[in-house]
């Protein structure tokens, strides 16, 4: 076998949470840059515990950023492809891509509505320094101020049984109103003792649940809670596997800087509205009326073996490549997302170690609440 | 972990060979790396009669994370593959000393069992790579 693949943990960032998943056995990956648990055992265990009933995720690593100022609206009409005039109520949050001039993606991101003065935003770990620069130099001509949040850790919560296990360790008061949170909602609620919660009705599981911002002060009691309540804590491996069953996309693996949105079947987080000149527009308008040369599509291995990223893809118009891919464990075989020319692409292969094995193009979700979609 | 099994002979990259008493060496990997890969979910396996050579690839197994050739500690033949590997590759996770071995050698020159690791040392390669 390879060698395995070493983190350096001196050099990695740690949640307020890694002593937590130390003691319960997790094994430990350099992630980004920040030392994560990829699983606490059997990654395959903790996604069938997510499909079935409640799993947990530390997501600390994930970059907060508070935006303030007057025209802050104004500017995130500015900055984010997907248009922020969605968010009328408070609490609400948009799915949205961040695009450099050239139609790329920096990042993919939700933004949250808290009040004409101030949002939030949830970026990705590995593009926080570069996100945080391009924002900050942005902001600039709109005086909004752009506020790291790094005295926050985030937990999700997800499963058919998520949102129930959340409520019950809430205080009684709040129960009612995060109870009847609609799905990309949040707001702040009170958690064990008293601490202050943000509570969104957001995942990256495909299935229902909560993600939860919460003080670092707090976060050990509130994982503690959950376990005590038996929701299984669950590594980024299973986080993994069930965003890709899901059919969400992944930064760095299914788009980057080079992709643009139409090419990474973000296309529907667009908004080509009358009259708002976001970064990057132009470019799309371009791609968009000159034909987008790239498509990403859903594939099924049926035969035996796993999708891995780079995998090379063949088809009748020219080769392409496997971005996600992994074992499914809903499904029992392999599935992952592909970027292929555009146009009748034929017969689809890939080659997996230089055998060609036939990829079943289809319509993803491959998963949702906790069932192989039709199709699959 | 479970205890490494006195009789095993380990190659650094992970794999384990046992010489069984008629001679063949039966090859598997050690319960460390199948824990450090986590959930098997696929396993190529070569097939009889194929020949083999000290440190080439000569299986593949596939956890949900990553896929990881699986080399041969001694040149020679493939006489057995275990076949049950294809429809339950989880039995390595299970029980990657026993009924998870992979395949099994004909040895052409059993000399180069010489040039392995035995349990103790094993133990402390991976006990450093834990550090």
């Amino acid at each position: 076998m390879a060698p395995f693949p070493e983190g350096d943990a001196a050099m990695t960032e740690k949640t307020v949470l890694n002593a937590a998943h130390r003691a319960l056995g997790a094994r430990m990956v350099d992630f980004g840059g920040w030392d994560m648990p990829i699983n606490y055992g059997s990654q395959i265990e903790e996604h069938h515990a997510v499909r079935r009933a409640a799993g947990m995720f530390d997501v600390s690593h994930m970059t907060v950023i508070d935006l303030h100022g007057q025209r802050t609206r104004e500017f995130l009409r500015h900055l984010l492809a997907n248009n922020v005039d969605k968010l009328k109520s408070v609490g609400k949050a948009l799915y949205t891509c961040m695009l450099n001039e050239r139609g790329g993606v920096i990042d993919d991101l939700i933004v949250y509505f808290f009040d004409e003065a101030h949002f939030r935003l949830v970026v990705n770990a590995a593009t926080r320094a570069k996100d945080l620069a391009w924002i900050e130099r942005q902001a600039r001509a709109f005086a909004v101020e752009v506020k790291e949040r790094p005295e926050f850790a985030m937990i999700a919560v997800q499963g058919p049984m998520a949102r129930g296990k959340v409520l019950a360790l809430l205080h009684a008061g709040d129960r009612p109103r995060i109870e009847k949170l609609g799905k990309f909602a949040a707001a702040a609620a009170q958690g064990p003792h008293g601490m202050p919660l943000f509570v969104a009705r957001t995942g990256y599981t495909g299935e229902d649940g909560f993600e939860i911002i919460v003080p670092n002060q707090h976060a050990v009691a509130l994982w503690e809670a959950l376990t005590g309540a038996a929701v299984a804590p669950c590594g980024l491996g299973a986080r993994d596997t069930l965003r890709l069953e899901a059919g969400m996309n992944l930064y760095g693996q299914d788009m980057d800087e080079s992709v643009s949105p139409w090419e990474a079947n973000l296309g529907w987080t667009v908004v080509l509205d009358e009259g708002r000149d976001f970064i990057g527009r132009a470019a799309l308008e371009q791609q968009k009326a000159g034909g987008v040369p790239r498509v990403m599509i859903g594939v099924v291995l049926d035969d035996k073996g796993v999708l891995r990223h780079g995998q090379r893809v063949l088809t009748a118009i020219g080769e392409g490549e496997i971005l996600s891919g992994s074992f499914s464990p809903t499904l029992n075989k392999a599935i992952g997302f592909a970027r292929i020319p555009a146009g009748a692409a034929g017969e689809i292969r890939v080659d997996i170690r230089g055998r060609e094995l036939s990829l079943r193009p289809v319509k993803y979700p491959f998963v949702r609440d906790g069932k192989p979609c039709e199709g699959i | 972990m479970s205890e490494i099994p006195g009789d095993l002979k380990f190659l650094k990259s992970h794999e384990w060979a046992r010489v069984e008493d008629d001679g063949l060496i039966r090859v598997g990997i050690s319960d460390h790396a199948q824990a450090q890969l986590g959930d098997l979910v696929y396993v190529e396996l070569p097939e009889v009669g194929a020949s083999v050579q000290t440190g080439h690839g000569v299986a593949v197994v596939e956890s949900v994370k990553a896929a990881s050739d699986i080399y041969s500690p001694v040149s020679g033949e493939i006489v057995e593959v275990n076949e049950s590997l294809s429809d339950t590759p989880e039995i390595i996770n299970e029980d990657a000393y026993g009924e998870g071995w992979i395949f099994l050698v004909r040895a052409t020159d059993r000399a180069e069992l010489d040039e392995l690791l035995d349990a103790n040392a094993y133990e402390e390669l991976i006990e450093n790579e834990e550090h």
